[in-house]
């Protein structure tokens, strides 16, 4: 994957100028950076959720992208177990059982049924890691994925991010290094905006 | 003394009861202006209202002009709910549509709902005046709610309902119906009490037969206040009736497929 010389105005400000970077198309590769630097933009752009005034991005035509926002985005009207099986094709029983899996796999068996607005902050993220990892996928990208989420919790969470999506690229979005050092085997340290890379540290599990 | 007074304060915070005082209260200041003024030409007391109505209810024709009149008022509400909503999907998803209709609906929304009777009797055959009336007053209301809601559709669940490739039909089922049902059920209710007021004015200015216009028409004809006064409760009664089981109906089957909360 390749971002060549992306651009991006938003309401006048240059959040990304000539931006590039080349991407491995498995592992796992950290954007840290201060708040409002731009990540969630080249998140979006890569999404092709947000359009971009110039430059390319190569090799996502094919892939299938699952994107954890920094917001949980779940839909307010419907239960837990019905957000996750609304990202699953197939038949409605196969997908309710399916989502009371994921829901398994994040320790919300017991809230299957519970509105979001009846569950934590914690809790409606594991929804969202859940829905993330339901819907699978060849590139995860990760807005602060782990946020609000205590440190056993987010341990294990960690460990099934990576049994599940071993063989997908993910690009996660953190402000927190030791999260960067613990998840990443490249740590693009950015800065802006505009974004741009200052420190690129190749690390493997420190 | 302590229990008596915690009693009626758990009495006061009971809705239903609350609804029923006020009710009275009404009725008691009815029943006051009655007395007051004397003079039944001008005002009739709640109890003659009642008498006269039971009186009215025992004729069969009673039954048939309240229900003509409801299936009037019905269709034309039903036709401005369906115009409505295409109307506002039209003009949400196309901007030069919305430049086309919207002064439109600007017009019909600022002129009197005479005007549009009139108009109406002179193009159309008077025993349609009253549906087409009501149809014109729903219309605009569903247009601008259902447009509203549109608008207000929470654009970060769009954008996740595009990443995790809902597709049209799910986005609209699962995104765009529950946001905007809020905004519809209040056009409904809004517009069912407008299309009575509208329908039952068109029915009076088309004297139309056998329809509660027309029994109004005829109360002012020969000064019968109480006719008046019943066949208005009639109205106020079909109105909140089917205002509430429209609400009632919208909520369960919008519960059974999870778009309404």
């Amino acid at each position: 994957m390749e971002i060549n010389h992306l651009t991006k105005l938003y309401n006048g400000k240059t959040v990304l100028d000539q931006f590039s970077v080349q991407l491995p198309s498995s592992g796992t590769v950290c954007l840290f950076g201060p708040s409002g630097c731009g990540k969630t933009t080249l998140l979006n752009c890569i999404a092709g959720l947000e359009p971009f005034d110039s430059g390319e991005i190569l090799g996502t035509g094919n892939l299938k992208i699952s994107y954890l926002f920094q917001e949980d985005r779940l839909l307010p009207w419907i239960s837990a177990r019905d957000n996750v099986a609304a990202v699953l094709v197939g038949s409605a029983r196969y997908n309710a059982e399916q989502a009371k899996n994921w829901l398994q796999l994040v320790g919300l068996a017991d809230a299957e049924n519970r509105m979001p607005a009846e569950l934590s902050g914690g809790m409606r993220r594991r929804v969202a890691i859940a829905r993330a990892l339901a819907f699978g996928g060849d590139l995860f990208l990760m807005d602060e994925p782990f946020q609000a989420l205590d440190a056993e919790c987010k341990e294990e969470m960690i460990a099934l991010l990576e049994e599940k999506t071993a063989d997908a690229l993910k690009i996660i979005v953190t402000h927190d290094f030791q999260e960067a050092q613990m998840l990443a085997d490249v740590i693009y340290v950015l800065d802006g905006p505009p974004v741009k890379i200052i420190d690129t540290i190749t690390k493997k599990h420190a | 003394m302590m229990t008596s007074t915690t009693q009626n304060r758990n009495l006061f915070q009971n809705k239903g009861f609350r609804k029923l005082l006020a009710a009275a209260f009404w009725l008691g200041m009815w029943q006051l202006a009655y007395l007051t003024v004397k003079q039944e030409i001008l005002i009739v007391s709640p109890v003659r209202v009642l008498q006269r109505l039971f009186e009215l209810s025992q004729s069969g024709e009673f039954w048939l002009t309240a229900l003509l009149s409801m299936l009037r008022i019905l269709e034309g509400f039903l036709f401005g709910l369906i115009f409505g909503n295409i109307l506002a999907v039209l003009t949400s998803v196309s901007r030069m549509m919305y430049d086309i209709f919207h002064p439109v609906i600007s017009i019909i929304k600022a002129t009197p709902v005479a005007s549009f009777i009139i108009l109406a009797l002179v193009w159309i055959p008077s025993p349609h005046v009253p549906a087409f009336t009501s149809f014109l007053i729903v219309t605009p209301i569903v247009w601008a709610n259902v447009v509203n809601g549109i608008k207000k559709t929470d654009h970060n669940l769009l954008q996740m309902a595009a990443c995790y490739r809902f597709g049209l039909i799910k986005t609209i089922k699962r995104v765009y119906l529950p946001s905007i049902m809020p905004y519809f059920i209040a056009a409904c209710t809004t517009g069912m009490g407008l299309a009575w007021k509208a329908g039952i004015a068109a029915e009076v200015l088309a004297v139309t037969p056998l329809s509660i216009g027309r029994q109004i028409y005829n109360s002012k004809i020969y000064i019968e206040t109480d006719d008046l006064f019943a066949w208005t409760v009639v109205v106020v009664t079909m109105s909140v009736i089917l205002e509430w089981l429209m609400v009632r109906f919208m909520k369960t089957v919008g519960q059974k497929y999870n778009i309404v909360q």
